[in-house]
């Protein structure tokens, strides 16, 4: 062991890493994500049939029947290749709109808790207010009146998440600004936008952290409910809640198009929660 | 206290005018009217309907309209239902709702904190991981999955329940099934963690230091200070349910009020749309004021200004 590493601290970033791995929940749920995102990235170029092609002869086939592995939905679409697509969309909205919400939000929240006074008074009152706004029901008015694009679902479910995020942000920030570091920082002449971009920014990790694991499963399931009223990804492109709400229609005749859609959304919700749950055990020992 | 509830009460009004403004506009943004969305109608036809309905006029003239109607407490005449005004739709389409609601937020919120208690109880053994996994199991599986898994299971194959509809007892026990699930997951989840917070209190201490039984510990002394995120939670949550689950009105097709917030979005009548939404906003701020008086109540050192 040399004299470097000896010397070297252990910061919160080493504590919690070491928590985390040792959290074996959430050891398990890093695994189970990494498969599937590694599946819906790899998986569409291994099967053999495409996502949107209508196999005439096998509309319905039962798993394993004809090469395919999963079976086939109403109109004969392989169900294996559909379900890679339909995960690969979800996994891709849960994660661009997460990322709209965290741009907003951190960027909001922080400029509320630093500036303070009345214009946090004023930037939280319109939270406040948004909050009490039914949101599931102005998505919908969104997606009505806008058209079903991919690209207005991120914006429209990213819009409304990033309520939360502002509020922990602020939360932070507001205790954080009393800090010397920062202190230090407006003595040495930066101005208000660099102290909270370069140092206020980088130390509200933790929280918004757990708070991005925990919001992804949310989007996901906020995308599949859309979807499953018929307002979400459009056809022939699908997501794992269009699959699951296909699979409801069809499943007297074929129970296969709902249980195994419905397998891979409650494994990829499984998959978020737990690490969210093990990073906030793991940022914030105190609970435990 | 008083004024706390007066102020917060005038909050409310101009936050109304906000949703109405937002949705009333976004509605007329949206392309088609609600008189075009099927077979097309004669332009004459489709002018008189117009201005039967006063939608010739200006769109600022016809929000103004509207605006001193809802004032006046007149939501005025579905678009699409003829002979029915949006009061008699929401009169009809609400009770459905507010009897699932009620009764699965009821039913979660006993087996919720019962098995909440137990789980603190015993945390780390088994009566608590049984506990955390049905927490899990609600979380992870959404009510568009648990939905026509029960109607494929008890309403297909076993032929135990009606697969959809309305009117008989029958027909709420799935529906109900289905809203509770999630909202156990939640509320037992909610308790164990307050639980397991205040069994670490001093005051709990001192109980166990007097001698006091277990159960009165956890009845008298615990359960209060612990329950208390249950109550902001279940404010909300109950906003949410008692005006009807999308998906579990759709599913089985009960003709609540949530079935015909998206009916009317689709079919773009715009009236019953904003009826739903103005109820629904209402209710959501109206159940956070009484969850925050409430809090105050159980909770003395929360003092409200």
């Amino acid at each position: 062991m040399s004299v470097a590493t000896a010397r070297a601290g252990r910061s919160l970033w080493d504590d919690a890493r070491r928590r985390l791995f040792k959290n074996r929940a959430a050891v398990a749920s890093l695994w189970l994500l990494t498969l599937l995102v590694l599946t819906s990235l790899i998986g569409p170029l291994l099967c053999p049939f495409p996502f949107d092609l209508l196999n005439k002869d096998d509309v319905l086939v039962a798993p394993l029947v004809h090469g395919h592995v999963l079976g086939t939905d109403a109109i004969g679409r392989d169900l294996l290749a559909r379900i890679f697509i339909g995960l690969r969309v979800s996994l891709a909205v849960g994660v661009v709109a997460t990322l709209v919400s965290l741009v907003i939000g951190v960027a909001y929240g922080a400029t509320a808790g630093y500036l303070g006074g009345w214009i946090d008074d004023l930037m939280m009152r319109i939270v406040d207010i948004l909050y009490s706004l039914p949101f599931i029901f102005f998505v919908i008015l969104l997606m009505v009146t806008f058209g079903k694009s991919l690209f207005l679902l991120f914006v429209a479910i990213g819009a409304v998440e990033w309520l939360t995020m502002a509020r922990i942000v602020r939360g932070q920030t507001l205790s954080l600004k009393e800090k010397e570091f920062i202190e230090a920082a407006r003595a040495a002449g930066l101005s208000a936008p660099a102290i909270v971009l370069r140092h206020i920014a980088p130390n509200l990790m933790g929280p918004v952290v757990v708070y991005v694991t925990l919001t992804i499963p949310g989007v996901i399931l906020a995308e599949s409910f859309l979807s499953f009223l018929g307002l979400g990804v459009q056809e022939p492109l699908t997501s794992l809640g269009t699959l699951v709400s296909e699979g409801a229609r069809d499943m007297e005749l074929a129970p296969w198009t709902l249980i195994f859609p419905a397998l891979v959304m409650a494994l990829t919700l499984l998959g978020f929660n737990f690490i969210g749950d093990g990073l906030r055990d793991a940022l914030d020992p105190k609970d435990r | 206290m008083l004024r706390f509830v007066i102020r917060r009460l005038l909050v409310i009004i101009p936050t109304l005018f906000l949703v109405i403004t937002l949705s009333f506009f976004m509605m007329r943004a949206a392309p088609g009217t609600p008189f075009q969305t099927g077979r097309k109608l004669p332009a004459a036809i489709e002018q008189n309907v117009m201005r039967r309905f006063g939608m010739d006029r200006p769109l600022g003239v016809q929000y103004l309209n509207y605006l001193v109607g809802v004032v006046h407490g007149d939501f005025g005449p579905s678009l699409k239902y003829r002979d029915k005004t949006v009061a008699q739709i929401i009169a009809e389409g609400f009770p459905k709702s507010l009897i699932l609601g009620l009764t699965s937020l009821g039913l979660a919120t006993i087996i919720g904190v019962g098995l909440g208690v137990v789980a603190a109880l015993w945390q780390n053994r088994s009566p608590d991981y049984i506990v955390i996994f049905i927490a899990v199991l609600g979380v992870c599986v959404p009510t568009f999955v648990t939905a026509p898994l029960l109607v494929l299971v008890l309403g297909s194959k076993l032929g135990l329940l009606p697969l959809a509809g309305w009117g008989q007892p029958q027909n709420l026990v799935m529906p109900i099934m289905v809203l509770t699930l999630p909202q156990i997951a939640i509320i037992s989840r909610l308790t164990r963690a307050g639980m397991i917070e205040t069994l670490r209190s001093n005051f709990v201490r001192t109980a166990r230091a007097k001698g006091l039984s277990a159960g009165r510990i956890v009845v008298r002394h615990t359960l209060p200070a612990a329950l208390l995120p249950l109550v902001s939670y279940l404010g909300p949550a109950c906003a949410g349910l008692i005006t009807g689950s999308l998906v579990v009105e759709q599913i089985f097709n009960i003709p609540g009020l949530g079935r015909y917030f998206v009916v009317s979005a689709l079919q773009r009548d715009y009236t019953v749309v904003m009826g739903v939404v103005i109820l629904y906003s209402a209710l959501v701020m109206l159940m956070n004021l009484v969850a925050d008086v409430l809090y105050a109540a159980l909770d003395p050192r929360v003092v409200l200004t």
